[in-house]
């Protein structure tokens, strides 16, 4: 018994150590695919002090959700990875801290900053992408998926499941509209005619159902306009040209945001992080850890970003309000005109 | 002190554990979405698609299981009563799905009955896939399950009825399939839970058009967050489950045969004659849907980066520990098996040893209570840990939660295999004891103990198995630090990029052959007396 009294003190006092001394803390919640050097971490808490804790939650999605269901009474300080599809719900959820970084000043409005509440770190397309060799003449607008020669060549991961999938459904409603003659669903019949094949998640499109780095037969895949320098960066042996490549029409753009959450106790470290997330040497490391695009212009992009990814022209983007105001009568319409 | 009281606290860790980390979250997140819109609950409930998606996740869920026992008994015959070149091997072959993570199998899956698959046959999105795809992760439960109790059966029983002129499918009928029926209930019973709850599976085989409970509260809480239709579904399918979970407790109570079991090593025989042609069946079957899913994967390694080699292995390397760190995904899942397998032993066993004392309602209805985290929604269990576990002690991003999770799913296993052990410890050995002064304390660690190791140490390995393993209720739990092995795999099919996918697959591999040594030496200190599982 006395053994397990001791056993027991010096548990407590070790839990009340960790609890008071060290170093500060900051918590970070995310979702599964972030990524960041384990350098910079250790170089943010020899500037700052501060170290970073990373609470991953599954995906982007799920960990919004986690923490709506939390707000007020978070279990971290900052989040990331909310993304312009998701952020209109944590606004109306009363999710976040108003904080505005003095490093973004001159940049961050271009992408939005919800009044102040969140500050953009990174933003990604998503695009179709094509198998160069087999299909030497690509589709050049997202009306040419309709024709016959395109028959039987798209593949798209189910957008009620799957983020790249949702966002592709946004570019062809953006691009087709809703009251217009020809409307998105129209489209999406026509899609449908002509044999667009609809899998699970992106993971499947692309690696299963993509003929030039899966096993099946489809040549057009929607992805990210940064999977072709991914194609070439993850090569082995070393390639210098991808075997895919971006189709520039039916792009959607793609902003994930980061914000100080309210009811944090370390508020201060909070902004710092926040800081470090739009400072260059992070900026610089997000095109090869995640494969999006930093925000921040001073950023240098790795070379083979720059010989290989493309950042689109004019993609489509919606407003998030009206992305949350529509979000499920369209998927409920998009099963009905798809799946049906 | 009573025995009889003592052996009641025993359970206390095990029903505390459930209470805190699955009972109060569950009952808390389904409280929070029904309550949020109750207006809504009956239109919810009304909905065509909801009807028709229940009635699927049932029918699924049933042919699934008849399926894998259908399978899985004459395997079970085989690997109990006959000794065969290749037998532990086999027995290895067949476990290692049990543990495979969903993503991996969906894409084995896909290569072979997708489009363009090996096979030649395009499946994807069938219901056929995904009945494939549940035996294939279920048949080690039944082989194991019922194939441990076969092999005590004493064949004298079936000898005596033949040698009166039944035929040999009368003997069966008549005396063998009776005596089996607990192991077969239960197996059947475990194999539902699983199939009336996959998520993974549905998710990449069924889509676009198939889709179970699970999967629409996935849906609901993942991308559309309507937490009330998720709340709605995740009753619907707590109540499922209950239900069944209830109907198996009042026939396993209304079943229970005492019999005189005897050592396997007694009742197992070289197959003669025509014999050899049945067992090769009976075996070759499930070897078959075991293998070659997995030689696939294994295929797919080898042949990775073009040529033909092990060369992908080094994919593992190559991956930025920026981006996946493999190295630190895999400490992670060892040190989460270890926290998992100790924690397991320490709250199963005590609860194992009340449930064989107990030969009534009581230790039956522990041993189905306790059964329930493996049938219910992990979607739902993550966000019910976000909505519970904030008082008194913010637990809510823990690193515990995850291997706390895996003990819920270890535990009824490790109860399984130990419970009919530590029936077959006489109490006459322990009377004696006392008898000669032994305290009751003494009398444990002298007479139970020893016996109980074998057993024990099968349990252990089986936990840590399973913690390897897991992926869904892993995925949704909001976790400090690192990743396991299953979620890198799983991150790592996320990304583009060729050698992303070689270290999915070379990381699958890993997991392969960990799962299969593990078993392997499962297999050689199995337990000489009665073993589940």
């Amino acid at each position: 018994m006395k053994r397990i009294t001791l056993l027991l003190a010096i548990f407590l006092v070790a839990a009340a150590c960790a609890e008071d001394s060290g170093p500060a803390t900051v918590r970070l919640l995310t979702h599964d695919f972030f990524a960041v050097p384990d350098e910079l971490l250790t170089q943010f808490t020899n500037e700052t002090g501060i170290e970073v804790e990373i609470i991953r939650g599954g995906d982007a999605g799920i960990v919004i959700n986690q923490a709506i269901l939390a707000s007020g009474n978070p279990v971290a300080d900052v989040l990331f990875g909310v993304d312009t599809t998701l952020l209109s719900r944590t606004i109306d959820a009363d999710l976040f801290q108003p904080y505005r970084s003095e490093i973004g000043r001159d940049f961050v409005d271009q992408y939005g900053t919800a009044g102040g509440l969140v500050t953009p770190i990174d933003f990604g397309d998503v695009c179709l992408n094509y198998d160069t060799i087999r299909l030497p003449n690509p589709p050049a607008s997202l009306e040419d998926l309709t024709a016959e020669r395109f028959r039987g060549m798209l593949v798209v991961p189910d957008p009620t499941i799957s983020t790249p999938g949702l966002a592709f459904l946004l570019a062809t409603i953006d691009r087709f509209g809703e009251t217009t003659p020809y409307n998105w669903r129209d489209y999406w019949a026509d899609l449908r005619a002509n044999d667009v094949e609809i899998v699970a998640d992106w993971g499947t499109a692309y690696y299963s159902s993509f003929s030039a780095t899966g096993t099946g037969s489809r040549p057009i895949v929607v992805s990210y306009a940064s999977s072709p320098p991914a194609e070439v960066l993850f090569s082995d042996p070393p390639i210098d040209r991808a075997t895919t490549a971006v189709i520039e029409d039916g792009c959607f753009r793609q902003v994930e945001y980061a914000g100080v959450l309210r009811g944090s106790r370390n508020q201060d470290s909070a902004r710092r992080l926040i800081d470090f997330m739009l400072s260059i040497p992070f900026q610089e490391s997000v095109p090869s850890s995640m494969f999006v695009f930093p925000v921040n212009p001073a950023a240098m992009l790795p070379e083979v970003f720059i010989g290989n990814a493309l950042v689109p022209s004019d993609p489509a983007s919606i407003d998030p309000d009206t992305i949350e105001q529509n979000r499920e009568r369209w998927l409920t319409e998009w099963i009905d005109t798809v799946l049906r | 002190m009573t025995p009889r009281r003592s052996s009641a606290l025993l359970a206390l860790p095990a029903v505390v554990l459930g209470i805190v980390f699955f009972a109060w979250p569950m009952v808390s997140i389904i409280a929070t979405g029904l309550s949020a819109d109750p207006g809504r609950i009956a239109s919810i409930l009304g909905k065509g698609t909801t009807l028709s998606t229940v009635w699927f996740t049932l029918w699924q869920a049933v042919a699934s299981t008849i399926l894998t026992l259908l399978v899985g008994i004459p395997a079970a015959y085989a690997f109990s009563r006959f000794r065969f070149p290749g037998r532990a091997l086999a027995r290895v072959l067949v476990t290692i799905p049990f543990v495979l993570p969903t993503v991996v199998v969906a894409i084995a899956f896909l290569a072979l009955i997708g489009p363009g698959g090996v096979l030649g046959v395009d499946l994807a999105g069938t219901v056929w896939a995904i009945l494939a795809a549940h035996v294939f992760f279920n048949l080690a439960v039944v082989i194991r399950t019922v194939g441990s109790l076969w092999s005590h059966l004493d064949p004298r029983l079936e000898e005596a009825a033949a040698s009166l002129g039944a035929k040999p499918w009368t003997v069966f009928r008549t005396i063998t399939l009776p005596l089996l029926r607990p192991s077969i209930a239960a197996a059947g019973a475990i194999v539902f839970l699983f199939s009336f709850t996959s998520f993974g599976i549905v998710l990449l085989l069924g889509a676009p058009h198939l889709t179970t409970i699970e999967v629409e509260i996935y849906r609901s809480a993942a991308l559309v967050f309507d937490l009330p239709a998720a709340a709605v579904l995740a009753l619907i399918q707590v109540v499922g489950v209950t239900t069944g979970l209830i109907i198996y407790a009042r026939h396993q109570e209304r079943s229970g045969i005492g019999q005189h079991l005897l050592p396997a090593v007694a009742t197992a025989q070289r197959p003669v004659g025509r014999q050899r042609w049945l067992v090769a069946a009976a075996v070759g079957m499930p070897l078959a849907i075991s293998v070659i899913p997995i030689a696939v994967i294994v295929w797919r390694v080898l042949t990775a980066g073009g040529g033909v080699g092990l060369g992908s292995l080094r994919a593992i390397e190559a991956v930025d520990p920026s981006v996946v760190n493999v190295a630190s995904a895999i400490g992670n899942s060892l040190q989460f098996g270890v926290i998992a397998c100790t924690l397991t032993l320490m709250v199963a066993l005590p609860a194992a040893v009340v449930i064989a004392s107990r030969r009534g309602p009581m230790g039956r209805w522990l041993d189905t209570l306790l059964m329930l985290p493996i049938g219910s929604s992990a979607v739902t269990l993550g966000f019910g840990f976000v909505v519970a576990l904030d008082a008194p002690v913010d637990l809510r991003a823990w690193w515990g939660l995850v291997p706390i999770a895996h003990t819920l799913v270890a535990m009824p296993f490790v109860i399984r295999s130990t419970v009919p052990v530590i029936r077959s410890i006489g109490p006459r050995l322990r009377e004696a004891a006392a008898v000669l002064g032994a305290t009751p304390g003494r009398v444990w660690r002298t007479i139970d103990l020893p016996m109980l190791t074998p057993a024990a140490a099968g349990a252990a390995a089986l936990a840590f198995v399973i913690s390897l393993g897991e992926f869904g209720a892993t995925l949704f739990v909001a976790r400090p630090g690192g990743k396991t092995m299953t979620l890198a795999i799983f991150s790592l099919f996320g990304r583009p990029g060729p050698t992303n996918l070689s270290a999915a697959f070379a990381l699958s591999l890993l997991l392969i052959v960990v799962t299969g040594a593990v078993v392997a030496l499962l297999e050689r200190t199995r337990a000489p007396g009665v073993g589940s599982f």
